[in-house]
């Protein structure tokens, strides 16, 4: 039940959403202010819940990975690759080197849009329109890439338990290593605008700033957490899907304030792109999905062409993949901190529970925090750089 | 005797020059678009006729069929007088902007400017105040939490930015020693050592600097665009308005931005003023003389004066999609902490000079 008591007198309360332009999606801010100044606030979220967890457990493993695409909305690939590895954990098996390098670069081209729409909106709410739009224009290629690859540019559904979905077309390499050399322009071009503009440091510096150890007992992570100093990445951390083969730098910041966090966003897109350079260049060969009739589905030619190809393919469809009893987390770093799901099996073809911990509730309930004390507009300024996404909060 | 000759050109001028600032309104809402599409590499409206150059026309259009909403609880009378009291100001100013030097035909002096006032300035800075009225009552008059700010917002700008304005203005009041813009134009075309015009802008740097950032300030546009503040105040002052109410709004912003560029031009840039050339043609010292025909001399000072307005119109686009927003304590601290004492140092700086005979 929501509620909100004004603390001081003479002051106004103002309803910041469910619908509002720096909302960027269905977040409901209360803000009650002397003057300009926020002196308290409150936050409603839950317009965008849908259920997502309970309906996992009426879903094969697999026929879960549609409902992952709807919850970051901003990188789908990361949820998918993320709960695919939780559940190949529950399985126990390992994809082959190729599924996991391809995963890698999906990934990390899945990170630098998300990232590019962070810092792009975030700065868009600051009021530098410009380069919202050097940024989109890459975040188009990725997609386009996505595209071709996947065949979806937003509900991408690109892995299945085992591995993914199918081996890349032809052209691919090409293709990630023309982006490889268009990317960086658009970085360095924002870059020169913003990161010694002396509006955008006036607007961003000291504004939302946490300390390491608030951080940690909200339970941040991702880039929020590391602006604040801490290089926690569970790609170096507890590395998986082969990140322990690439060598990439986690960048930190110091103070923890909106300044930091982009910069730590930036410096993020060119480690990411460091990643997809090395993965393209020893992307090894072999198959992409586990040697498993159990879990990998038959190719598409025994499925059309063979009685028992068919017989294969509805078993698995109709069945699904039976895990046995037991419980399993697993975290990956996605693009705005720790993503993990938390899958009780109870041996059926359908997970008993399935719990989803999303980066954005940690990082949101620090929000009133971080605002308070400051201006409507450093309010926008801090929510567009923490990258909530409603999908991912509310599920 | 009433002159109706003379009456009757200047009544012709008037309406040539307000239907000339509704034209320039209407494309200059289309340049903005098309400007701000090519520094973001789109294309921009191009659909409604050659280039879109008909865009206006089909804005306009749509904004007559809109519908006409007044918030319930909203002040109606307010409501209603806000949209104009924010575009009159802005048309009238323009009254005093010379945009060309006298003409004579057949023995009458003619001022290429609406009203020759011995008092120009201090007319644009009374008539200017007044257009932030309509932002204030509009923001007020709404009943929207948001609209209340960002009226309150442009008043604290308003009230910060008109001082530092004003500094900027009396150091160039004590170069040419005049208040009517003619005047001040004129002045500039003399030459400083023998060599280079007495352009504002190289007499009055520092002056120039605080005039351009007040003027900005002065028209709400980014990076002080706060009281309309898009991301945070959803419209601002604007938010309950829709259909021509709301166009007013826009085409108010618009005729500021363009009486805004005609002052930098006027005060700074030697307004209709094209270095070397006089009455009778070029004069260049020490080179010698190029005759012209006066007509001709007149039409190379407008086209001079609309080149220059127009600079600062893409100038204006140009800083709008380049650099981010204030925030309301910084934009406040700028005017009071840096701009004042630098008005006020020019001040001194000119007196200074002035004394030493320098300029």
């Amino acid at each position: 039940m929501f509620t909100f008591e004004k603390k001081k007198k003479d002051t106004m309360v103002l309803n910041m959403g469910p619908s509002h332009n720096a909302t960027h999606g269905t977040l409901r801010i209360v803000l009650e202010l002397d003057g300009e100044k926020i002196v308290n606030s409150n936050l409603e979220i839950g317009y965008l819940h849908r259920g997502i967890e309970k309906m996992a457990e009426q879903r094969t493993y697999n026929g879960f990975i549609p409902l992952t695409d709807r919850m970051n909305y901003v990188s789908p690939i990361m949820n998918n690759i993320s709960y695919a590895l939780a559940v190949e954990k529950l399985l126990g098996i390992e994809v082959p080197k190729r599924g996991q390098y391809l995963r890698v670069i999906m990934n990390e081209l899945t990170r630098i849009a998300d990232h590019l729409v962070a810092v792009g909106t975030n700065v868009v709410d600051i009021g530098a329109l410009t380069n919202y739009f050097y940024f989109f224009k890459e975040r188009e290629r990725i997609y386009d890439l996505i595209e071709k690859f996947v065949g979806a540019r937003l509900t991408t559904s690109f892995t299945r338990v085992g591995g993914i979905a199918r081996d890349v077309p032809d052209g691919f390499e090409s293709d990630v290593k023309s982006l490889l050399k268009e990317i960086p322009k658009s970085i360095q071009d924002v870059d020169k605008l913003l990161t010694k503009n002396r509006i955008f440091m006036d607007r961003t510096i000291d504004v939302g700033s946490m300390t390491q150890e608030k951080a940690l007992e909200y339970g941040f992570t991702g880039p929020v957490l590391r602006a604040t100093g801490l290089a926690w990445d569970l790609r170096k951390t507890q590395p998986y899907s082969s990140y322990e083969d690439f060598q990439f730098d986690v960048p930190i910041g110091e103070n923890g304030d909106t300044y930091d966090r982009y910069l730590v966003r930036m410096e993020e897109m060119r480690q990411s792109l460091r990643i997809i350079q090395q993965a393209i260049d020893n992307l090894p060969g072999g198959p992409v999905s586990v040697d498993d009739p159990h879990i990998t589905l038959p190719p598409k030619e025994d499925v059309y062409n063979t009685m028992e190809g068919l017989i294969h393919h509805f078993m698995l469809i109709m069945y699904g993949i039976k895990a046995k009893p037991g419980y399993v987390y697993f975290g990956t770093e996605v693009a705005n901190g720790e993503l993990g799901f938390y899958i009780v099996s109870d041996g059926q073809q359908y997970p008993y529970r399935l719990k989803v911990r999303p980066p954005c509730f940690a990082i949101f309930q620090a929000f009133p925090e971080m605002i308070q004390g400051h201006l409507i507009s450093d309010a926008v300024a801090i929510l567009g750089s923490l990258n909530i996404v409603a999908g991912e909060l509310d599920r | 005797m009433v002159d109706y000759i003379t009456v009757a050109i200047y009544t012709l001028m008037s309406v040539l020059v307000f239907v000339l600032i509704l034209m320039t309104v209407a494309f200059l809402t289309l340049a903005e678009r098309r400007v701000s599409a090519f520094m973001q590499d789109r294309l921009g409206p191009n659909r409604v006729g050659p280039w879109g150059l008909f865009q206006p026309v089909a804005d306009g259009l749509k904004f007559i069929m809109k519908e006409d909403v007044t918030p319930l609880e909203a002040n109606k009378v307010l409501y209603t007088v806000a949209p104009l009291l924010a575009i009159i100001p802005a048309m009238l100013t323009f009254a005093v902007v010379p945009f060309g030097h006298d003409l004579f035909l057949h023995g009458r002096v003619i001022n290429l400017q609406i009203a020759n006032f011995n008092v120009g300035i201090l007319y644009i800075f009374a008539i200017a105040s007044m257009g932030i009225f309509g932002i204030i009552i509009g923001g007020w008059a709404s009943n929207n939490k948001y609209s209340l700010l960002g009226g309150l917002r442009s008043a604290s700008q308003f009230i910060s930015y008109e001082i530092s304005m004003g500094l900027a203005v009396i150091g160039i009041l004590m170069v040419y020693g005049s208040l009517k813009l003619n005047d001040i134009a004129l002045y500039q075309g003399s030459l400083w050592f023998n060599a280079v015009p007495k352009w504002g802008v190289l007499v009055q740097p520092l002056g120039f600097i605080v005039f351009l950032v007040s003027v900005f300030a002065e028209t709400n546009r980014v990076p002080f665009d706060l009281p309309e503040a898009e991301s945070e105040l959803v419209g601002g002052y604007h938010t309950e308005y829709s259909s021509m109410k709301f166009a007013f709004f826009f085409m108010g912003e618009y005729a500021n931005m363009i009486t805004a560029s005609a002052l930098i031009a006027t005060l700074y840039f030697g307004g209709w003023q094209v270095p070397y050339l006089h009455n009778i043609g070029f004069i260049i010292p020490k080179l010698g003389i190029v005759h012209l025909q006066q007509w001709l001399v007149a039409i190379i000072e407008v086209l001079s004066f609309v080149v220059k307005v127009g600079f600062f119109l893409f100038f204006f686009l140009w800083v709008r999609w380049t650099l981010p927003r204030f925030r309301f304590d910084q934009l406040t601290a700028l005017g009071w902490k840096v701009l004042i004492p630098l008005g006020i140092l020019n001040i001194v700086i000119t007196g200074a000079l002035i004394m030493l005979r320098i300029i």
